[in-house]
């Protein structure tokens, strides 16, 4: 990768977590700061600046998407990556919504978390395996019978057949350069399949993914 | 009270079977039905407990029922054994429990007049002395000791569900003033109506005003029944709450602690830590996320038998397996013979590919379920398997082709594998049946 190494700051609520991140990421990106809880990392964030900030969903003081809502109108050039322990798809979708620009499990080797941030440091959207599948899932939820009329603008409502099969295809655990293989496109229009789906997942008012979130949560 | 009663002669032995203990009188917790006063009774003087209490049933026969309030207050007054207060000292400064008493009872007493007003039969005369009972069992159940309360949940809960617990201030405003206003003009006019009716022999006429009188009491009490069952239901929820938190104890002692005091002893051996950390891993994402608990046999969905064909992987071979799984639906014949054939894909792959992770996708279509097995292993040439290698041939290929399903197998060596099953669903549905279950 070309430039700098990005600036990172790590909010997480485990020290222990924090410290491993940190000691592993340390000479693939520059960690400038740390915080553990939503109002800390406000602060922390807004002073600071950085590049990227590596997000856990699951913050005592109020949830991930606290930080990236006080922090993004000012600051829309900061960056989120949520990274979690978490699977439930509610949250996970909920902190995308807010305006993180990908989600990783925090199983995830540090090879490819470097990469990951990089790649959002870079303006791309990093989709795990795992937030595929709660992506098609989401906008699989299939429409009640009878509502026929979508009352959405069903270009910008829907996936196309294109960002599904790109989806389909990370659930798979395929990399971006492998998609690119498959599917004889460039891993550049890969990654524009990407970030228009979380464009899609953001700005959709569609009431499925409000209804699929409440249909999860009554399980 | 006698502290020191002179020994009395033994009679026979229905009614004295023993010594008494000399001691005050006390309620006895040991062998009590209700407050344990028969018992008392029996233990204090030496009679044979079940004397005394044919003699408390005579007792409540003869008095029409007036023996009861008579009970409870004893049950009130009387400290049980080894304890120093009386229900009725603790119940002194529960003002709550002391409206709820007088709230119950005022209950009691409306629909006596009720039912007097449309029958004057012998029930009634039973019924009257029971406002105090209402109201002295409602104070003992608030401040006796648990043990004691959980038999009198027994008795009151009926009741008290019906009538509830009161709390709060009434907080009167020209609302409430309002209110009493139209409750005193519908009882007055209810009741003047009810007395003129008296004269007439008509049958239908007194209804009027008890239909009146009702609205009136409903009117004036209402409220404040309601706020009692409220607060009752309010109690439940901590309750629940209580039993919840333990649960998760419970739940954390019986899987984490037992894993990591598991993953301490295996220190020296990584492969079985990783193995033992995923197998907790995924039981309590399975717990914490969907709801299932740990040991409960799943359900015959979809997403449910990926999950299992992950498990035996993982812990069989020790291979990790990373499942997505998009949309649910319920198992028929053509999906088992698809997750029967995309288990031998997974177990193929765990075992020849070499590769560090599989991954499993599987996808619920409206008519159809797709299930990707990929691998980025060894690989191999499709052209070249060796006939005694019947896995791929026999247990996927015939699996699914019998059934209509078709598989594509993409393999080259150095670059992995992909096993992709494709099933129609059997009875086709419109839409996928969602997750929620």
């Amino acid at each position: 990768m070309t430039g700098p190494a990005p600036r990172v700051v790590l909010v997480d609520d485990h020290g222990l977590f924090r410290s491993g991140v940190r000691a592993e990421l340390g000479r693939q990106v520059n960690v400038v700061g740390e915080a553990e809880d939503v109002q800390p990392a406000i602060e922390l964030i807004t002073e600071l600046l950085p590049d990227v900030v590596l997000l856990d969903v699951h913050l005592p003081g109020g949830g991930g998407q606290a930080v990236i809502q006080a922090i993004k109108t000012d600051h829309p050039q900061v960056r989120f990556l949520a990274l979690s322990a978490s699977d439930a798809p509610e949250d996970v979708i909920a902190v995308i919504r807010a305006g993180a620009r990908g989600y990783v499990t925090k199983t995830i080797s540090t090879a490819e978390l470097a990469d990951a941030v990089r790649r959002v440091a870079a303006g791309d959207a990093v989709f795990s395996h795992r937030l595929a599948g709660f992506v098609l899932d989401a906008f699989a939820a299939s429409p009640p019978p009878g509502d026929l009329k979508p009352e959405f603008d069903p270009e910008f409502e829907q996936l196309t057949s294109r960002e599904r099969e790109v989806l389909r295809l990370i659930a798979q655990g395929y990399t971006y350069k492998e998609i690119a293989r498959e599917l004889y496109i460039s891993a550049k229009t890969v990654e524009s399949h990407v970030s228009s789906v979380l464009r899609k997942l953001q700005l959709s008012t569609r009431h499925q993914l409000t209804r699929w979130a409440a249909e999860r949560r009554l399980t | 009270m006698e502290h020191h009663p002179a020994p009395w002669h033994r009679g026979p032995s229905w009614l004295r079977n023993r010594d008494g203990h000399g001691g005050p009188l006390r309620r006895e917790q040991a062998d009590r039905l209700g407050g344990g006063v028969a018992a008392g009774v029996a233990a204090w003087r030496g009679f044979n407990v079940t004397t005394i209490r044919i003699a408390f049933v005579l007792a409540t026969l003869i008095s029409t029922g007036y023996f009861v309030p008579a009970y409870v207050l004893a049950w009130l007054l009387i400290p049980a054994a080894g304890e120093d207060a009386s229900i009725a000292s603790k119940a002194r400064s529960d003002t709550s429990g002391i409206r709820l008493a007088v709230g119950l009872a005022s209950l009691l007493v409306f629909a006596l007049v009720v039912a007097g007003a449309l029958n004057d039969g012998w029930f009634s005369g039973w019924a009257w002395p029971q406002v105090v009972s209402v109201a002295g069992l409602v104070l003992i159940w608030r401040n006796a000791s648990p043990q004691e309360q959980a038999t009198l949940r027994h008795l009151a809960e009926p009741l008290g569900a019906a009538a509830g617990v009161t709390a709060g201030d009434g907080r009167a405003g020209r609302r409430s003033t309002l209110r009493l206003t139209l409750a005193g003009v519908l009882v007055v006019g209810g009741a003047g109506w009810l007395f003129s009716a008296r004269e007439s022999l008509d049958l239908l006429q007194p209804l009027g005003g008890v239909i009146l009188v009702i609205a009136g009491v409903v009117l004036l009490l209402g409220p404040w029944w309601l706020r009692i069952a409220r607060d009752l239901v309010l109690e439940r929820q901590a309750r629940v709450r209580a039993e919840e938190r333990a649960d998760i104890a419970a739940q954390v002692h019986d899987s984490v602690l037992q894993t990591l005091a598991l993953i301490q002893r295996r220190a020296d051996d990584p492969q079985k830590v990783i193995q033992l950390a995923r197998l907790q891993e995924r039981e309590l994402r399975s717990w914490l996320f969907e709801g299932r608990a740990p040991n409960e046999t799943d359900d015959l969905t979809v997403g449910a038998g990926v999950r299992q064909i992950q498990q035996d992987v993982e812990s069989r071979y020790g291979v990790p397996v990373e499942a997505v799984t998009v949309g649910e639906c319920e198992l028929d014949d053509n999906l088992t013979a698809l997750l029967a054939a995309a288990r031998e894909a997974t177990v193929n792959a765990a075992k020849w590919s070499g590769a560090s992770v599989i991954s499993l996708f599987a996808e619920v279509e409206p008519t159809e379920v797709s299930l990707v097995v990929r691998d980025r292993g060894k690989g191999f040439d499709p052209g070249t398997v060796p006939a005694d290698r019947k896995g791929l041939a026999e247990s996927v290929h015939g699996r699914m082709t019998r059934r209509g399903g078709t598989v594509t197998v993409t393999s080259a060596p150095g670059e992995g594998t992909k096993v992709s099953l494709k099933m129609p669903r059997a009875a086709a549905q419109p839409h996928p049946v969602s997750r929620a279950r």
